[in-house]
């Protein structure tokens, strides 16, 4: 088997035993990223003379990750590395400070391998909107890998990275770890720190970890979660062991299964994959029953109100003045010389996805329009979670599928953004709600592309999830298929 | 003919002078070099987030409770949405919907109005921006100012008159230097006030269309935009214009105002929850703990002066004024029975010392310790030196810093104590004068007021006049 193929969790069994040193290890990825970037363009920013540096300094005896490489999204800054959102407005832009998950991974030893593409501020499905070009899926390159954390999931996939982190805003890390057939988990909202993940919707982005198999989330989330002083918004509360969850019994535990995720327009191999899913589910001793999250079907148009509002207000800071891309004004004949150095370095610097949203954001806070957009969006949410809150007084855990279809082609939503939005469907009313959820392969499509189960859980209680993901990967081999690149 | 009355709502913002920066640990001094204090989180760099300062949130809200505001249990911070390249974010942390304090008043009065109510419709808390500096063909900006913390503290339109508010802001500056939570410095930027003013015919309810008056530097700057402004309005009132509601600029060395923008040009800040700090309930015994821990402030202090130290009004109105004044007075008074002479001192020769030198109050401890301003009372007291001799003595003292007792000695100013001495000089004036002399011993009290003030020169004011007149008396043996 290629050392590639490893889980995080083989691999560090390998790094512990000193069967294989961090330079050997980051050496066997570099090579394998050389062949298989150049097919799918998965990592946008990587420096690997300076990784093989810095493979050689790793503290192997007192660190948890003795030297085991990650795959970063480019929205999570890593200090004095190129951190561009997939945009090209940040241009040249090297952080002067690491996101707090970045300092806690080197801190316990971990190799920062580099960026990892995504769609332009993590706006969109597919990872097609990025400036560096979409990345494809490993499964089959004619595909999107999904999105917006597209990179992390392809990178998993494709094998070019043990594991790598992604963020989650309406699905970004739960829809393309479905399309890349890996498990990803978006915590709670305030379980993870986010200092230093360059904001899209600050109300509802949360940093993940995307891992070929459900133990290595739960190491990962070992490392990442926790209080942070320097973000208000993290929950301080204790932060289990995730790992001791793993092996526990699912006998009894109670599953709902909310009948308006499994609508018309939802492909048939999808829906046959959850349903066999579920059989697994019943035989572990799992009781399943039907339930309704009856204000589901407003959790898309909520969505698309709230997150382009503080996306709006959170990329007005790209205009050119301190970092990043900055245009110049013709000051000779220019009326304004900095609204034209503004206007030219936006208009260039954004691509087209990005303005779509900062121009639905700045018209749903504007003045007249603020009651009837943004302030009854908020109304939605609160009716959201007010449905989970209910669902979850009786059952411990909501399945459904992770996203209506399988990858689809490049360029085939493109054009279609509303098309593109209903693909978050599943994903969004869990970041509406701050709830966790969690994606893992459930099977595939006919044409051999992967179909995602996913799981929610109540606040804070990763653990469900992750007990009844690793129950049921135990009984399947989706985890363990990989694609032939 | 048509009068109109005035109507003034002020906004002031104040520059809170806690150890760091509202939303990061930067340090918050004035005048370092350019771009000194900053960091990530206060440029606004991508992925940072704010933590709201502790010291700030109590600083505020003991403004607040200084000025008899109701303070919300619930803290809730928004952003004001705007571009300009002060501003690191493009966005203000500010508060809109849910200030930190609203409903509360302060008394004010004029030589016109004995006492006067002004509401206070709010105070909110929100960061300051940073600087623009221009040069001839670029602009540059430092962002130390960035992240500053402000208090922004509203007025009802309760302000009739330009003296009206010019004295809101002096008692607004009074209550907040007692607090200690502000340098209160115009000219550093630390307090600024922005003007809104209409007219309407008196007698009318209704309010006229207001203007917004910025860029004003001082006090006495915002007293004349208003005065100007007035004029302005009145004059096309008078004429059947219109006001067009507006914000206009108050030039200084013109003394004038100018549109800056119009209505139209307002700007829609779009505010909307900032969601990256999280809001929160303040317990009201942490309300009252910062209550019960609220120095005197002047509106208590001065009643208590006139009862405790039997000042006039206007003296104790002078004296609790100023917090450093206060405090010097309080200090010398413990230790010199007589109260009143220390306030006469205070507020005459030594207040227009200052003023004339341009010396803060506080630096008045340092100059004239109010030990060596006791010791300077004790000699009059125990007629070492005249009232005269002592206003001299006193002006030294300021300049010098040398204590009194020095100053007497080195220049041989204690009154002439030697009786003989002053016989013979008595003596000589008397042989001088002697049609004057004639005039006394007739009666005139003006001629023997003469004759003293003739004394007091020979012996250059170091004579007792009270001691020169009974002599003088005495030797020409008339009652």
């Amino acid at each position: 088997m290629e050392i590639t193929a490893f889980t995080a969790s083989q691999l560090l069994e390998l790094l512990s035993n000193k069967k294989i040193s961090p330079k050997e290890l980051l050496s066997a990825y570099l090579k394998h990223i050389e062949n298989i970037n150049r097919k799918t363009n998965i990592f946008i920013h990587i420096d690997p003379e300076e990784l093989i540096k810095t493979s050689k300094n790793i503290d192997t005896e007192k660190t948890l990750l003795k030297g085991l490489p990650i795959a970063i999204k480019d929205n999570i800054c890593v200090k004095n590395q190129l951190t561009t959102c997939g945009s090209h407005i940040l241009k040249g832009f090297k952080p002067p400070y690491n996101a707090t998950v970045i300092d806690k991974l080197q801190q316990q030893g971990a190799i920062i391998m580099g960026k990892v593409n995504m769609d332009e501020f993590a706006f969109g499905s597919s990872c097609e909107s990025s400036y560096y070009g979409p990345t494809r899926n490993p499964w089959n390159t004619e595909c999107a890998p999904g999105g917006s954390s597209g990179g992390s999931a392809a990178a998993v996939a494709a094998g070019i990275a043990p594991w790598s982190l992604g963020s989650d805003t309406g699905g970004s890390i739960r829809q393309p770890a479905s399309l890349c057939g890996v498990a990803g988990l978006k915590p709670t909202y305030g379980r993870i720190s986010r200092y230093g993940l360059i904001a899209f919707a600050s109300s509802l982005d949360q940093i993940g970890p995307l891992t070929r198999d459900v133990r290595d989330s739960a190491l990962l989330m070992n490392i990442i979660s926790g209080y942070d002083s320097k973000d208000s918004t993290s929950a301080n509360m204790p932060v289990p062991n995730y790992l001791n969850c793993l092996n526990q019994d699912i006998k009894g535990i109670k599953i709902a299964i909310p009948r308006e995720y499994f609508i018309s327009g939802t492909d048939e191999d999808v829906k046959a994959g959850v349903l066999k899913a579920i059989d697994v589910l019943k035989k572990l001793g799992a009781q399943l029953e039907e339930i309704s999250l009856p204000h589901t079907e407003y959790a898309v148009a909520a969505y698309y109100i709230i997150a382009p509002s503080e996306a709006s207000s959170n990329l007005a800071r790209f205009d050119g003045v301190q970092y990043g891309l900055r245009e110049t004004a013709r000051t000779s004949d220019a009326e304004n010389p900095l609204i034209e150095m503004y206007s030219k370095t936006r208009a260039n610097g954004f691509g087209i996805e990005a303005k779509r949203r900062i121009i639905l954001g700045t018209y749903a806070l504007s003045s007249g329009y603020y009651d009837a957009y943004y302030l009854k969006a908020l109304k939605v949410r609160t009716k959201i979670a007010e449905d989970f809150k209910t669902a979850f007084k009786k059952f411990d855990c909501i399945l459904t599928p992770t996203s209506p279809t399988g990858a689809f082609k490049l360029g085939e939503k493109l054009n279609d953004p509303l098309a593109m939005y209903l693909s978050d469907i599943f994903t969004i009313s869990a970041n509406l709600a701050g709830i966790p959820a969690l994606s893992v392969p459930c099977g595939f499509t006919k044409e051999n592309l992967p179909v995602g189960l996913q799981l929610m859980a109540r606040p804070f209680e990763e653990e469900t999830l992750l007990k009844i993901a690793y129950a049921y990967e135990q009984s399947t081999e989706w985890h363990k298929k990989m694609p032939e690149l | 003919m048509m009068t109109y009355e005035t109507v003034i709502g002020l906004e002031v913002h104040v520059q809170l002078n806690t150890q760091t920066k509202a939303f990061c640990s930067c340090k918050a001094e004035f005048g370092q070099p350019a771009n000194t204090q900053t960091c990530p989180v206060c440029l606004g760099l991508p992925g940072t987030l704010p933590v709201l300062n502790k010291q700030y949130l109590s600083y505020a809200a003991c403004v607040a409770l200084a000025l008899d505001c109701k303070v919300a249990s619930l803290i809730k911070f928004d952003r004001k949405n705007y571009f300009y390249p002060d501003l690191p974010k493009n966005y203000q942390i500010s508060q809109y919907d849910k200030p930190l304090a609203a409903n509360g008043f302060i008394l004010i009065k004029t030589p016109e109005i004995p006492q006067k109510k002004i509401r206070i419709l709010r105070v909110h808390m929100e960061e300051d921006a940073g600087k623009l500096i221009h040069t001839a063909n670029s602009s540059l900006v430092d962002y130390n100012r960035a992240g500053v913390p402000l208090l922004e503290i509203v007025s009802e339109p309760d302000l009739n008159s330009a003296e009206e508010a010019y004295e809101y802001l002096k008692q607004i500056k009074s209550i907040l230097e007692y607090l200690e939570v502000s340098d209160c410095d115009m000219e550093k930027g630390s307090l600024r006030c922005d003007a809104n003013i209409s007219l309407r015919p008196k007698g009318q309810t209704k309010l006229g269309t207001k203007t917004e008056l910025k860029n004003m530097n001082s006090f006495k700057g915002v007293r004349n935009a208003l005065n100007h402004e007035i004029i302005r309005q009145e004059k096309l009132l008078k004429e059947g214009k219109t006001i067009a509601q507006e914000t206009r600029l108050w030039d200084e060395s013109k003394q004038k105002t100018s549109t800056m923008r119009t209505k139209e040009e307002a700007h829609d800040y779009r505010y909307f929850p900032e969601p990256d700090l999280v809001p929160f309930i303040i317990d009201e015994q942490t309300i009252n703990s910062i209550k019960a821990a609220l120095p005197e402030l002047p509106y208590a202090k001065m009643p208590r002066l006139i009862r405790q130290y039997g000042l006039s009004e206007y003296d104790a109105g002078v004296i609790s004024s100023d917090k450093h004044l206060a405090l010097y007075f309080e200090t010398a008074a413990k230790n010199y029975p007589n109260p009143k002479a220390i306030c006469n001192w205070l507020t005459g020769d030594i207040l227009n010392y200052l003023n004339s030198n341009n010396i803060e109050l506080e630096e008045l401890t340092k100059i004239l310790a109010p030990e060596n301003l006791i010791s300077m009372l004790q000699l009059i007291d125990n007629n070492t030196i005249s009232g005269k001799i002592a206003k001299e003595i006193l002006s030294e003292m300021l300049a010098t810093g040398e204590n009194a007792n020095e100053i007497v000695k080195k220049k041989n100013l204690s009154q002439i104590s030697d009786s003989a001495l002053l016989e013979k000089i008595i003596a000589e004036v008397i042989n001088e004068q002697t049609k004057v002399v004639e005039e006394v011993k007739s009666g005139k009290d003006k001629a023997l007021m003469f004759l003293v003030g003739q004394v007091m020169k020979k012996t250059k004011g170091k004579a007792n006049p009270q001691i020169v007149n009974s002599f003088i008396k005495e030797k020409l043996k008339i009652n």
